[in-house]
């Protein structure tokens, strides 16, 4: 048994069918080869399989790939290349905001979720913002320093 | 932060911020990781996880399994009759799958290999294993008592890596002791004006790679291909040979990026597994573990320890008596060398009249225990920071001033017959305490809330053994490639070692290429860890340039037709006295004649004038110092760090960027190892916390209000251009900061993590409120 979805996915149409019990991250990693998500704690609260649906930061590792049907997901694959990805990547580049990578994709994607909405806050705000992300490697601190000035930014 | 941003003119690029040249394909999400990989044919495996911690196994039938939809092979240990199935770089004691009985709650028993995860995870389920029960010894306490039960009935084998002399006779469940004693010690106790002693507890901790375990084993025409998540791909290939019975050259391993590694990846984990159930299946079999396996794939040794600090009424420090038993699990993994490691920690960077240690590495029916980042000084330097910490308090004496006139200089010895100390710790540790305002005033009081602030000084074993190679590689083009066997697990260390092959010859560091580790191609490298890539094979990094740049130099002086002695390295190119350039474009191409050819440099460390044991190291003593400023509810407990320093003494820094991202991430691991981290058993051996929800580990919302790193560099390393390691001090350092600002505050704490329930209790037990 499967479920037929028509979804856009990095502005690229989906049709097709998919069980009703897959993943959005496995039928982005395993069907479309979009492995950018990764895949870590599988319980919401690490946030590397973060994608976006509708705009929306959403934990792939918990969202039923049939639920995209009539909706948009943006991957850090199609994220790449757009304009605030350009000038997210430059500040983490010289904030040197980058170690192992797992969480990057993650992160930039709930990022831009904010700068969306419009988020302006100080650091607080941000850190309480990016609170389901999770980063081993960092420490935070750089990756805080380059969103703060990224969503600083935003207009 | 005290480091500058990247450098825009790459020129000259040792010293300099250069920016991370993995950056571009970490932040487009091309990076690829183990687990983002499909080999052709590939299948999904699944394990069998015991769900008892210790019992015989009477059966085990998979027949059901095997038939189920999808499933290629199911493994168990019958299936190893023709090999030894037993592994362990320390002790060769843990067999492939659990082989006669199982030893902690999760061991593997069998493995599926099927067409998909979903269907391997099914046939899982429908494998029927029968258990006859033992008692079970799921801590230290359970294992060590009179008539504890055995985890293992027979004393292991030593490891081919075990590399910590005679193995002592088992003795209960302690597979290896680590002790040593020098000076009087009667005579130092006798003399001494205040004696501190407690006993202490440090909790089991998980690494947290946030990318799990992952191998994708390939056996074809007898040749074994791993593509596996790990930091020593050199030593995994030298274990699973053995394994297998295989010429070490028909045993490849392959590193993709690692998401992370902090030691969790370090020597062989899912390495033997994956391919026992490839070579059974005649397939591809990949495993990617679940967060829950990895939690019991390895984990940071719990410990209980004792200690009694010594000091005459001036605050001389007279002697030190340590005693520590660590938790390594139902297998020992590399719970020897974190042992020791304890033991050498546990004096700390002192001037002792005596000292007698010993530290205990203790087999339980829990999962197994091996390295996490400044494995055993993070375990020791807490206890005995503070026992020094506490002996200032009873005489008086400010904690900075007892440790300036107790602290190691350069050139003391640490440890008989081993390196002196080769950093200035005094300086160190004043540049800690100024940057959390040492002298400042206190703050105001304000109801309910205690500030303290608190130093920690220590030193880490580092560099583990001394034996790196490296090949660089320029084309005809001037293009430069640098073949290193160091793993990228997120340090940077692709960066770090473009930056010495281009400041070696001069070259513009964007045209030198780091890949990763394919061990049919990269020339040898020890491991990963210990602090030692950039000390080591960053060492063998250097020759190998130096080795392509005398080739140069050699062409350049018959071509110019002048003395070698008066050329010189420059930008991309050799120049003479008079001014006149030949880029290395040129000189490649006149050294073959024609727009091909390769000028190849190698590079070799190893042990200079010893065997490079363990007894004669370390490489360098990697200094492990912080302050930190604390605030505790004392209504709540709940502990808010308010500010850290550390000191980041490494020699030089080939990249100042980076180094300090090390401390930061260091600092953040050592401020969840100390308030919320821990892993718990229960007593039946089951891990009660195996998910990211009921075990947390530091968010945005836990960095300190201010952090600070000072770098130090006095070119005192013995690695390249001065430089020693760095990254995991910090986290030593941290926890026995906050530990020591806590009790400033009033609230001295013995046991680990400083959660808001144990603080409040104690709080009660010394009637603050």
């Amino acid at each position: 048994m499967s479920e037929r979805i028509s979804a856009t996915v990095n502005g690229a149409r989906f049709e097709g069918e998919v069980p009703p019990q897959e993943l959005l991250l496995d039928f982005l990693r395993d069907r479309l080869g979009l492995t950018g998500a990764k895949q870590s704690c599988e319980v919401q609260v690490c946030g590397v399989c973060t994608v976006l649906v509708d705009g929306d930061p959403v934990s792939s590792c918990c969202y039923l790939a049939a639920d995209i049907d009539g909706r948009e997901v943006e991957t850090i694959e199609g994220l790449a290349g757009s304009d605030f990805h350009r000038r997210a990547a430059d500040a983490f580049m010289r904030h040197a905001a980058v170690q192992c990578g797992f969480c990057t994709s993650g992160m930039l994607l709930t990022a831009k979720a904010l700068a969306a909405r419009g988020l302006r806050g100080g650091r607080d705000e941000i850190a309480t913002a990016m609170s389901g992300n999770l980063c081993r490697c960092t420490g935070y601190v750089s990756i805080l320093d380059s969103l703060a000035e990224l969503l600083g930014e935003t207009p | 932060m005290t480091a500058p941003g990247p450098s825009a003119n790459p020129a000259g690029p040792v010293g300099q911020s250069v920016a991370r040249a993995d950056g571009p394909l970490k932040l487009s999400g091309q990076a690829e990781f183990t687990g983002d990989l499909r080999v052709p044919g590939m299948l999904y495996g699944a394990i069998l996880h015991s769900p008892v911690a210790h019992a015989r196994i009477k059966s085990v039938d998979v027949a059901a399994a095997e038939k189920a939809d999808g499933v290629a092979a199911v493994l168990t240990a019958g299936d190893l009759s023709d090999l030894d199935p037993y592994y362990g770089h320390a002790l060769r004691d843990r067999p492939v799958v659990a082989l006669g009985k199982v030893r902690f709650l999760g061991e593997p028993v069998a493995v599926v290999a099927a067409g998909s995860q979903a269907a391997a995870d099914a046939a899982v389920a429908r494998i029927d294993v029968e258990y006859d029960e033992l008692p079970v010894a799921a801590g230290l306490d359970a294992a060590l008592r009179p008539g504890a039960p055995l985890v293992h009935e027979k004393r292991a084998r030593p490891g081919s890596a075990h590399g910590l002399g005679d193995l002592p006779d088992a003795d209960g469940n302690v597979c290896y002791s680590y002790s040593f004693r020098r000076g009087d010690l009667g005579r130092a106790f006798d003399d001494a004006a205040v004696v501190v002693e407690g006993e202490y507890t440090f909790p089991a901790v998980y690494q947290y790679s946030m990318e799990t375990h992952t191998t994708i084993a390939h056996w074809q025409g007898g040749e074994l291909t791993l593509w596996s998540s790990c930091q020593h791909p050199f030593l995994v290939r030298q274990e699973i040979a053995v394994l297998f019975g295989l010429p070490l050259d028909q045993v490849r391993i392959i590193v993709p990026f690692l998401g992370g590694g902090f030691g969790s990846k370090s020597y062989t984990k899912m390495e033997p597994l994956t391919a026992a159930i490839a070579r059974k299946a005649g397939r591809p079999v990949r495993i990617l573990n679940a967060v829950h396996e990895s939690m019991i794939t390895t984990r940071r040794h719990n410990m209980t320890a004792r200690m009694r600090t010594a000091a005459a009424a001036d605050g001389t420090l007279l002697g030190r008596v340590a005693e520590a038993w660590l938790d390594t699990g139902a297998y020992a993994d590399n719970g020897p060398r974190v042992t020791a490691t304890a033991g050498d920690a546990a004096p700390g960077p002192y001037r002792w009249q005596a000292v007698q240690v010993a530290a205990h590495c203790v087999y339980t029916n829990t999962g197994p225990a091996g390295s996490y980042r400044a494995f055993g000084a993070t375990h020791l330097q807490w206890i005995g920071e503070s026992q020094v910490d506490e002996v200032a308090r009873r005489l008086g004496l400010d904690r900075l001033e007892i440790r300036r006139k107790n602290l190691l200089r350069p050139g003391e010895e640490v440890r008989p017959g081993g390196k002196p100390l080769d950093a200035d710790l005094i300086g160190d540790v004043e540049k800690a305490a100024a940057a959390i305002g040492w002298h400042e005033p206190p703050a105001p009081a304000r109801p309910a809330k205690l500030r303290g602030k608190g130093v920690s000084v220590g030193l880490l074993a580092a560099g583990a053994h001394p034996v790196s190679t490296a090949t660089v590689r320029m084309g005809p083009d001037g293009s430069v490639t640098v073949l290193v066997g160091t793993t990228e697990l997120g340090q940077g260390a692709r960066t770090v070692m473009a930056q010495i092959a281009a400041g070696v010859l001069q070259a513009d560091v964007a045209r030198v290429v780091v890949r990763g580790t394919d061990t049919r191609y990269t020339p040898y490298d020890r491991s990963t860890g210990a602090s030692r890539s950039t000390t080591v094979a960053g060492l063998a990094v250097q020759r190998a340039a130096q080795d392509v740049l005398n080739s140069l130099l050699e062409t350049a002086a018959a071509r110019l037709e002048a003395p070698p002695q008066l050329l010189t390295p420059a930008a991309g190119g050799i120049r003479d006295a008079g001014g006149r350039t030949m880029t290395h474009a040129e000189l490649v191409r006149a050294r073959f004649g024609f727009d091909g050819g390769e000028l190849l440099g190698h590079g070799r460390v190893q042990p200079e004038g010893g065997s490079g044991s363990y007894a004669e190291g370390p490489v360098f003593w990697e200094v492990c110092i912080a302050g930190a400023e604390v605030e505790v509810d004392t209504e709540t407990g709940v502990v808010t760090v308010l500010r850290t320093s550390t000191v980041a003494d490494v020699g030089k820094a080939i990249n100042p960027q980076l180094v300090a991202r090390q401390d930061e991430g260091a600092t953040l691991q050592g401020l969840g190892n100390a308030l919320f981290e821990e892993m718990v058993f229960a007593p039946d051996g089951a891990l009660l916390n195996d998910t990211l929800l009921s075990y947390r580990i530091p968010a945005f919302r836990d960095i300190p209000a201010a952090m600070s790193c000072s770098i130090v560099e006095n070119g005192d390393g013995p690695g390249p251009f001065g430089a020693k390691g760095c990254g995991e001090g910090a986290l030593a350092a941290v926890p026995a900061a906050i530990v020591n600002a806590l009790a400033d505050a009033g609230v001295p704490m013995n046991t680990l993590p400083l959660t808001p329930e144990r603080v409040w209790r104690r709080l009660q037990e010394l009637k603050i409120s």
